[in-house]
């Protein structure tokens, strides 16, 4: 049972490609895989531990505040993901900027919560949580590599595009500027989900 | 229990933030030192790299400390008194001996802050060495201003033309490389281009007075800077 809650969203029910939640944030931050792995992993924990605490508080919650209490919840790891990002990973954090703040608005943490967490018990909320946010990350890396590795020829910042290519060294490449800009973002969330649908086929609205 | 009756409803919430407030209050106290030492690093790594003095504090194995230790070594961060006005300033004095005398441009891009620092030869006209950062400019057009080659271009470059302060100008289109003081503009990013060059024209207006008065007194300085120098030179007929 917790397996299946685990892997659905990984690829069948991803909040990404089939949801369509939290594109906003797939589109920004993935110009570079490195910022991209930390939005990834920081909005994991977020889902995680919001959809655990929001569960064992579930019963408690008054009705007519709920949504109240869930982003004070979401802010709350928000804030201190971002305050431990800015102490010990400080370059990264500055790349992220504003986004990291802007998770709290992340579609899919309130979906999780308002869905899966309200209705059950932590231990499967939390792994709900985490594995949407891994199926959040798992888009968002995929698209960083493409763009990194197109828009700058680079991956993780280590050049793998040999420097003799470039036609400024004589070769015959050059680094595509439209992979930096986000409407690159949004076609190759375009060509996965393409990609999944062509592979199971009951995915495809009649 | 009734969890929609009023009181409980208000009860519930000023608990929970009150908690949630109490957590937070005490991860920020926590975290603060750790994240000022980690501005305070990133400015003094900007400023030896305005005098390229830190090229591989990446590869450092400890590079908090590496840029400590350097900055320490080469720079004196000084506010120094000029007439009746104060300047903030940042002396280096390179393995050479030789002082270069760093101030802080800053201003507005095209997206959000940008801001570098230039340093100056002890001429206070010519420039030693530039580096500049920006927030959220477009990557790979306006982005570029923190980029080498960009700040490169700035190298031995002068702010004054006989006298008169004229600043650099980033030229869209290519400059004329003779020109003492053009620079490129990155192709793209045109508004970025044209806006560090205000940034630039901007902060060091603010020190022009500053660096006339202190190049009029290095020139002043300079024949009894002579008298020290070995008799021979001393010899020599007078121009």
């Amino acid at each position: 049972m917790n397996k299946k809650i685990f892997i659905e969203p990984l690829f069948r029910n991803n909040p990404i490609t089939v949801l369509v939640l939290g594109i906003c944030s797939a589109l920004a931050v993935t110009v570079k895989l490195e910022p991209a792995i930390v939005m990834a992993l920081s909005v994991t924990i977020v889902t995680g531990f919001s959809s655990f605490i929001v569960s064992i508080l579930r019963n408690t919650i008054p009705n007519r505040i709920r949504i109240i209490v869930q982003l004070v919840v979401v802010a709350m790891l928000v804030i201190l993901v971002d305050q431990i990002l800015k102490a010990y990973a400080y370059d990264v954090s500055k790349q992220l900027s504003v986004f990291v703040g802007l998770i709290i608005t992340n579609c899919i943490i309130m979906g999780r919560i308002e869905a899966y967490a309200l209705g059950n018990k932590p231990l499967p909320s939390l792994i709900d949580g985490l594995a949407n946010g891994l199926g959040y990350g798992i888009i968002l890396v995929i698209i960083a590599f493409v763009r990194e590795l197109f828009g700058s020829g680079t991956v993780l910042g280590h050049a793998v595009i040999p420097a003799g290519w470039y036609i400024k060294n004589g070769g015959f490449y050059e680094n595509n500027g439209l992979f930096i800009l986000p409407p690159m973002a949004l076609i190759i969330v375009g060509l996965i989900i393409w990609v999944q649908r062509s592979i199971s086929k009951d995915l495809i609205e009649k | 229990m009734d969890t929609n009756k009023n009181t409980y409803t208000i009860i519930y919430s000023i608990v929970l933030v009150v908690i949630v407030a109490a957590l937070l209050a005490f991860a920020a106290e926590a975290l603060k030192p750790k994240q000022q030492r980690n501005v305070e690093i990133e400015t003094k790594q900007m400023i030896l790299k305005s005098v390229r003095l830190v090229p591989d504090a990446e590869n450092a194995p400890d590079k908090a400390k590496y840029i400590e230790d350097i900055y320490s070594k080469h720079i004196k961060d000084s506010t120094i008194k000029a007439e009746d006005s104060d300047y903030g300033i940042y002396i280096c004095t390179l393995d050479s001996g030789e002082k270069v005398y760093i101030v802080k441009v800053s201003g507005v891009g095209l997206w959000g802050p940008i801001w570098g620092y230039v340093a100056l030869k002890s001429d206070f006209n010519t420039i030693y060495g530039t580096t500049f950062d920006h927030k959220s400019e477009t990557p790979g057009l306006g982005a570029e201003i923190n980029t080498d080659w960009f700040s490169k271009q700035f190298d031995n470059k002068t702010i004054f033309d006989n006298g008169e302060f004229v600043s650099v100008k980033i030229v869209k289109g290519g400059a004329d490389k003779s020109n003492p003081h053009e620079v490129d503009a990155i192709s793209g990013g045109t508004i970025t281009s044209k806006a560090l060059e205000a940034t630039i024209q901007k902060s060091l207006t603010n020190y022009v007075e500053f660096f006339k008065i202190m190049s009029e007194k290095a020139k002043s300085i300079q024949p009894a800077d002579s008298l020290t120098q070995p008799v021979d030179t001393l010899t020599q007929p007078v121009k």
